[in-house]
């Protein structure tokens, strides 16, 4: 076990147990919207930034996952746990078959042909074809799952220690996809789609396979969040929230697994202090403030800590080389840190 | 039969309102090869304008004439502010800065117009009575107006210098600026022109699916839908895709579908195009060089 891994584990064990113990039942529940939101971003993020490919319509997968979970749970009487597997699988061929036509699209068209997809979503749902599944209009109410082995704690603590082990499980599966093998494959689609088949990489294949697996993990995020919210109907999942995502990736960084975090925070806490202002006030604030990080920051938060973090470095002329810790989701290891350092790329590409 | 007839005029009068959108889409992607995912909240903002020029007591067509107007300067705005800088950026960048726009546009107008869905006037008498019932008045003259602004746009573009510059602008800004073009100043027009025609699609389609913030989610799919069919660098193209988008979902919405499902018909309209003839009915198939 290296020391990388045992800090990780420490942190892991310290989020898990130290908002357990002091913070309320509704603060918990905030925060484990965010782990659910960070889950759909980084979705988002393999697929835009570690792949190139923009989709404006993950909206659709996160109510695909939420509607399968609370359909076998309503329906099916199927425990909680048992649902997310369903859903990722669900999501990830829904994901295949509709990335199947985004192989042979540009970037505008993807955005484009997902954009539309969100837009129809509610309008599925609702249809009458569907509704002894999935309640038309009304959407389905399920019952918020209690905890296991009489554990003496509150259904929401029990959903925070739960999320956060998913989460868990998703972030470190992510960060060892995108720096392995097949992450240098995506983004070598991504920076050079023609080297990159030259390489000798199936580009039809990993795009759509990237698509599946970005769709799977908004699924199961969809899952999570039904859960937790014990309701799904279908204008929940308008066109806008295929937007928060986007606003989200972008807010935390679009080539970033800790971004994801920052920005599932981003959209869960900002709404909540703009609407203190008025009903329209988070829309306002969320477009300020994507437009702002698209002129200030195209790399978004998380970029912009990482360049701090270059410059500092530098600046001190340090002659060792440190991990970085990125956004609390442990290392982001995409090589801007190299000794002596290539700056990272102000384009919006680079991660960190 | 007689019921079928009937869906396809109603199709080409809303396919108008669509290739009206299309074209607007269509102006700058030529011109930006942007697609302006705000088109649609845009022309929701034009469209509340003219109806608070209309309570103020303004006669229609002065109303409708003051909001083009005021549409237009919008656009140039936009483009002078928001986009120019954007212009070589990554396609990333630009579709966040179009759903900022959009952001920033919808819930602006919510804010300031209220969230409360609202009847908008019509200037042509009500019921129906042409056709022999098939067309309903608003309807027919909705048709015209569209008519007569597409006519414009394409006499505009054929037959006028500044017309021709902007088409140079957007074909080859490099070789249109060293023949004396301000390439810059086109494309702000362009914007301009985009914005006002959707304008003219906004204020069209309000009385008929009432104005609220979001009226114009669904009209820009269709348009997408119809700019795709056309093919996205063709302006007359995406003025008749529109016109099919329009007469295909009627149709299918009588008689496949059902109501409902409409919004998915545009979806798999825009996914069957883009599967099948990704370059659409009338565009150029474009080809990259190794």
């Amino acid at each position: 076990m290296g020391k990388a891994t045992l800090w990780g584990v420490a942190a892991w064990l310290a989020a898990t147990i130290v908002p357990t113990l002091l913070l309320s039942d509704y603060h918990l529940f905030q925060l484990t919207m965010v782990i659910v939101y960070a889950i759909a971003i980084l979705g988002l993020a393999i697929l835009t930034g570690f792949n190139g490919q923009i989709s404006l319509g993950h909206g659709a997968f996160y109510a695909i996952g939420a509607y399968t979970t609370a359909i076998l749970m309503y329906q099916y009487n199927v425990p909680y746990w048992a649902t997310l597997p369903v859903s990722a699988i669900v999501c990830a061929i829904i994901g295949f078959l509709i990335g199947l036509p985004a192989l042979r699209l540009g970037g505008l068209y993807l955005a484009l042909t997902t954009f539309a997809l969100a837009v129809a979503v509610p309008q599925l749902l609702k249809h009458n074809a569907l509704e002894p599944w999935t309640g038309g209009v009304q959407g389905l109410v399920i019952d918020k799952p209690d905890p296991p082995f009489g554990l003496a704690m509150s259904p929401d603590q029990w959903l925070y220690i739960f999320a956060l082990a998913a989460g868990a499980v998703l972030f470190l599966l992510a960060w060892n996809i995108v720096r392995g093998r097949i992450g240098r494959a995506m983004m070598a689609i991504r920076d050079h789609s023609l080297a990159a088949e030259a390489m000798g990489i199936n580009i039809a294949l990993l795009k759509t396979r990237t698509f599946a697996l970005s769709a799977l993990y908004t699924g199961i995020a969809g899952s999570l969040g039904a859960i937790v919210v014990q309701f799904v109907a279908p204008d929940s999942f308008g066109i806008f929230v295929s937007i928060y995502f986007f606003v989200g990736l972008v807010v935390g960084g679009v080539a970033s697994i800790g971004g994801a975090i920052i920005g599932g925070a981003f959209i869960e806490f900002v709404p909540n202090i703009a609407e203190k202002v008025s009903k329209a006030a988070p829309g306002a604030v969320y477009g300020v403030i994507l437009i702002a990080v698209m002129f200030l920051m195209p790399g978004g938060v998380a970029g912009f800590i990482g360049s701090m973090f270059a410059r500092f470095r530098r600046g001190t002329k340090s002659a060792e080389l440190r991990p970085i810790a990125v956004g609390g989701s442990g290392a982001n290891d995409v090589p801007a840190g190299v000794p002596g350092g290539a700056e990272p790329d102000a384009g919006g590409h680079r991660s960190m | 039969m007689e019921g079928v007839l009937h869906q396809v005029l109603s199709g080409i009068a809303s396919g108008g309102i669509y290739a009206s959108v299309a074209l607007a889409l269509v102006m700058i992607y030529q011109a930006t090869h942007h697609v302006n995912f705000a088109q649609g909240e845009m022309a929701t903002l034009s469209t509340y304008i003219a109806l608070t020029l209309i309570n103020a007591g303004l006669p229609y067509w002065i109303a409708f004439l003051v909001t083009v107007v005021v549409s237009f300067i919008l656009g140039i705005l936009i483009e002078r502010i928001l986009m120019r800088p954007m212009m070589d950026a990554p396609v990333l960048a630009s579709v966040g800065v179009f759903i900022g726009l959009l952001l920033i546009i919808n819930s602006s107008t919510g804010w300031m117009f209220d969230y409360m869905i609202k009847t908008f006037p019509t200037p042509f008498p009500g019921g129906p009575l042409l056709f022999s019932g098939y067309l309903s008045g608003h309807e027919l003259g909705a048709f015209v107006v569209t008519l007569v602004v597409l006519t414009a746009v394409y006499l505009f573009f054929r037959h006028t210098k500044l017309g021709l510059a902007m088409r140079a602008a957007a074909f080859n800004p490099v070789s249109s600026r060293l023949v004396g073009v301000r390439v810059g100043w086109m494309l702000a027009l362009g914007w301009g022109l985009a914005a006002a025609i959707g304008a003219v699609g906004g204020m069209m389609v309000a009385p008929i699916v009432y104005l609220d913030p979001n009226m114009m989610a669904g009209i820009l799919l269709y348009a997408f839908a119809g700019a795709l069919l056309g093919g996205i660098d063709n302006p007359l193209g995406a003025v008749l895709g529109g016109f099919a988008v329009g007469i295909i979902e009627n149709l299918a919405g009588a008689y496949l579908v059902g109501t409902e499902l409409k919004l998915t018909v545009a979806l798999i309209i825009i996914v069957a195009v883009l599967v099948v003839k990704p370059s659409g009915l009338f565009g150029r198939t474009v080809l990259s060089r190794v």
